[in-house]
């Protein structure tokens, strides 16, 4: 019985359109792991040329690099493919191949759902960008969506949006809406039905509860945006008034259903990058996680906390005092389990043997960058602060702290972490570690800058500006910020495609790591584990590593 | 020398008990949430724009208790409880005919609610592009009956491959699952009822 498998996972040699089909018709959880994060990662692409236009046409005052038309487009663009086809998809692929890994399954609960969840996602994708061949319809000079990624009425109404670019929008987001539905539901079902003998809700690894929770967080939050998109279809199609404010309907209505959706989607995004950095920092810090219960415990409240929290980015349309309150406390209670979790970290490091590793690196930038994102938060949750910050570039650059600062910094050292299992190849440290100072570097040229114009009153969303404003040596700093940045990300593609030619051979356990994946070879064949695993403790390979001292007896 | 995961089995105790719940019940609940938050966002709509219309007809002028059809869908739910119960016993024909009544409950659901919406189009001049009223309506009963038409759809399907003796004694849990669907749009058909016929009027 012996828990490596020799078999190799592939044949070599077969001709390309036998791969082909064997990709497009798979219901292999890994295969469609992989599929969601190359997707993710092309939009990733298509994204950061959009925000690299935006910065150009913003770097100086009085540009005319695109037109207003063009440049209303591109950050519509820009939040919507990054948050629904780049963040959601490569979050929900990381989660695809490794959740079963870590439970010890061979595939998801519902393998052919989980090919349709990830077919209608990328379908949705497509169909966004399709827009800017088929939006026109009988308003000739319509293209891509332009109404902003949160869509406020009545700017979505037919009059003031014709053409299809907005039709384009609210389907494709319903479309991705009912495909991350369906994984949430895979995922959930899996961890609760498919965990190998001995693998007790409270010996999980602590990725595979935060995607539970996570998951859970999609049924309540995305649904309602899926919801909301039936009513703006309605309203765009059938003539119903949901959000009609010429029939009494209320634009404030759709604020309410869209942020009901938004913030909670934050935690959506931010959970599987604490998820990452709880796999990550045990391992190269060489000690158990700090507080696996408080960790638990902290990522269970974040979840329902986040359902009540929406409304601050409301506070601008006039609530009442009642509601400003109740949003303003329930925004700075969320803080907790948030700084159990900062602390949890930190005391998982303190007295290790830590290792620098690329993936510890990206970890460790995560931590300052997460905290000082969480700052700025705490800066926003306060009404009276968020009237004068409201709509400017602050809340730009502090929410782009946390999609970027943690989210994307996590997932990049999820990526060193995690591609030595996946294609059996180390990534190059060399170029990991260049990817990770240019990358931090221009993070912090830009984002920690774009702070200054905002408190200055530099409004998002404008097209250009006077000189005399005071904002254009700031702007010009953030948009040299996305050079060092477009170059760190240049480093880790060609990283990614060196690598698996090149790369030194990882073997199964290249970081004498403690959890189920690494258990099995990499990449790890088809059906994952020759021999069902039994777990006995929380670090499952740690015991076998070490018998005469198994964690089994400390728990 | 330290042992490798690659040299030693992973493997426990022999014999430990090991029971964990069944995926289609969990897949389920995980769909029944997520449709409960879109039932909800309906219905807070709906709330929302209680008397908020501009024009008429109001729900008071036009709207009806629908009290026949809500005895048909609500006693559909005993009968496909005891369609499941049947088939847990193996009474094969039994099962049969438990699902047909349930078939039948629903459909004359579906026929009240399309004689209803009917007569409103017809009669009162009620679409959902007449006011608040008509929008909040047709949508929230609409998507109501769109679930109803699923689960018909998922029952026939039951019940034909039960007349035709394929379903045996073993698929209880999957009839159970499809049951608890159906459980489920009767439940929400008990808050429509309270928001739309008794709060709204």
């Amino acid at each position: 019985m012996e828990a490596i498998d020799v078999t190799p996972a592939q044949q070599q040699g077969r001709p390309p359109l036998n791969v082909i089909y064997e990709w497009v018709t798979t219901v292999d959880h890994k295969k469609i792991g992989l599929m969601y994060i190359t997707y993710a990662l092309i939009f990733l692409v298509i994204g950061g040329i959009e925000a690299s236009l935006i910065r150009i046409q913003l770097a100086i005052p009085n540009n005319h690099f695109v037109s207003p038309q063009v440049f209303n487009q591109l950050f519509t663009m820009h939040g919507t493919t990054m948050v629904f086809f780049m963040g959601m998809p490569i979050l929900f692929g990381v989660g695809n191949y490794l959740v079963p890994l870590m439970i010890g399954a061979r595939d998801m609960a519902f393998p052919r759902l989980n090919a349709f969840s990830f077919w209608i996602s990328a379908f949705a994708g497509l169909l966004l960008y399709f827009s800017y061949f088929g939006a026109s319809g009988l308003y000739a000079a319509g293209s891509a969506p332009d109404v902003g990624w949160f869509a406020y009425a009545p700017l979505t109404a037919r009059v003031f949006s014709p053409g299809h670019s907005t039709d384009y929008w609210t389907l494709s987001i319903f479309l991705s809406g009912v495909g991350s539905i369906g994984t949430a539901l895979n995922i959930v079902t899996t961890i609760l039905c498919m965990r190998c003998k001995g693998m007790k809700m409270s010996r999980m690894p602590l990725l595979v509860w935060l995607y539970l929770v996570m998951s859970g967080l999609v049924f309540v939050a995305v649904s309602p945006l899926t919801a909301a998109q039936i009513m703006l279809t309605l309203d765009r199609y059938l003539g119903a008034h949901f959000f009609d404010t010429q029939a009494g309907g209320s634009a404030v209505l759709w604020m309410h259903f869209f942020w009901i959706f938004g913030h909670p989607e934050v935690y959506i995004l931010v959970l599987p990058a604490f998820a990452f950095v709880n796999e990550i920092v045990p391992v190269f810090s060489r000690k158990a996680m700090f507080g696996y219960p408080a960790m638990v415990a902290a990522s269970v409240a974040i979840g329902f906390i986040s359902l009540s929290v929406w409304a601050h980015h409301m506070f601008t349309i006039g609530m009442g005092p009642a509601g400003n309150t109740f949003f303003v406390f329930s925004t700075m209670v969320i803080s907790v389990p948030t700084g159990i979790k900062i602390f949890n970290w930190l005391a998982t490091i303190w007295g290790g043997k830590v290792i620098y590793a690329v993936p510890m690196m990206f970890c460790v930038g995560f931590l300052f960058q997460f905290l000082i994102a969480g700052l700025t938060g705490i800066m926003l949750s306060a009404a009276p602060f968020n009237w004068q910050l409201s709509a400017t570039y602050f809340v730009v650059a502090h929410f782009h702290y946390v999609l970027v600062g943690a989210i994307v910094t996590a997932l990049f050292g999820a990526f060193y972490y995690w591609y030595p299992k996946v294609t059996g190849r180390m990534m190059s440290e060399t170029l990991g570690k260049w990817h990770f100072w240019l990358f931090i570097i221009g993070f912090h040229l830009t984002f920690d800058f774009m702070h200054v114009p905002g408190m200055l009153g530099m409004p998002r969303r404008i097209y250009t500006y006077e000189a005399s404003r005071g904002w254009e040596g700031w702007n010009i700093i953030v948009g040299i910020g996305a050079i060092f940045q477009a170059a760190g990300i240049l480093c880790f593609v060609y990283n990614l495609v060196s690598s698996y030619f090149h790369g030194k051979e990882a073997g199964h356990d290249p970081w004498d790591a403690w959890t189920l994946e690494w258990a099995t070879s990499s990449p790890p064949p088809s059906y994952n584990f020759a021999v069902e695993p039994t777990v006995n403790s929380r670090r499952p390979l740690w015991d076998l590593k070490h018998p005469e001292d198994p964690d089994a007896d400390y728990e | 020398m330290m042992k490798t995961a690659s040299t030693v089995p992973i493997d426990g105790p022999a014999g430990m008990e090991w029971t964990l719940p069944y995926r289609g019940t969990v897949g389920m609940a995980c769909l029944i949430l997520a449709e409960s938050a879109i039932f909800i966002i309906f219905v807070v709509a709906y709330i929302f724009y209680i008397n908020k219309s501009l024009t008429g007809p109001t729900p008071a002028q036009v709207l009806e208790l629908p009290i026949f059809g809500t005895i048909c869908l609500l006693s559909s739910s005993i009968t496909v409880h005891f369609a499941v119960s049947a088939l847990r016993k193996d009474n094969l024909r039994n099962c049969s005919l438990w699902l047909a009544g349930t078939v039948l409950l629903g459909t004359i659901f579906l026929v009240t609610t399309g004689q209803e919406w009917y007569r409103l189009i017809r009669y009162e001049g009620l679409t959902l592009q007449t006011n608040l009223f008509g929008t909040t309506y047709y949508s929230l009963v609409g998507l109501h009956a769109t679930h109803v038409v699923v689960g018909l759809i998922m029952l026939s399907i039951a019940l034909v491959l039960s007349l035709r003796g394929r379903v045996k004694e073993e698929h209880s849990e999957k009839l159970e699952v499809l049951s608890v669907y159906w459980h489920f749009v009767d439940a929400v058909w008990v808050v429509v009822f309270t928001v739309v016929y008794v709060l709204g009027r």
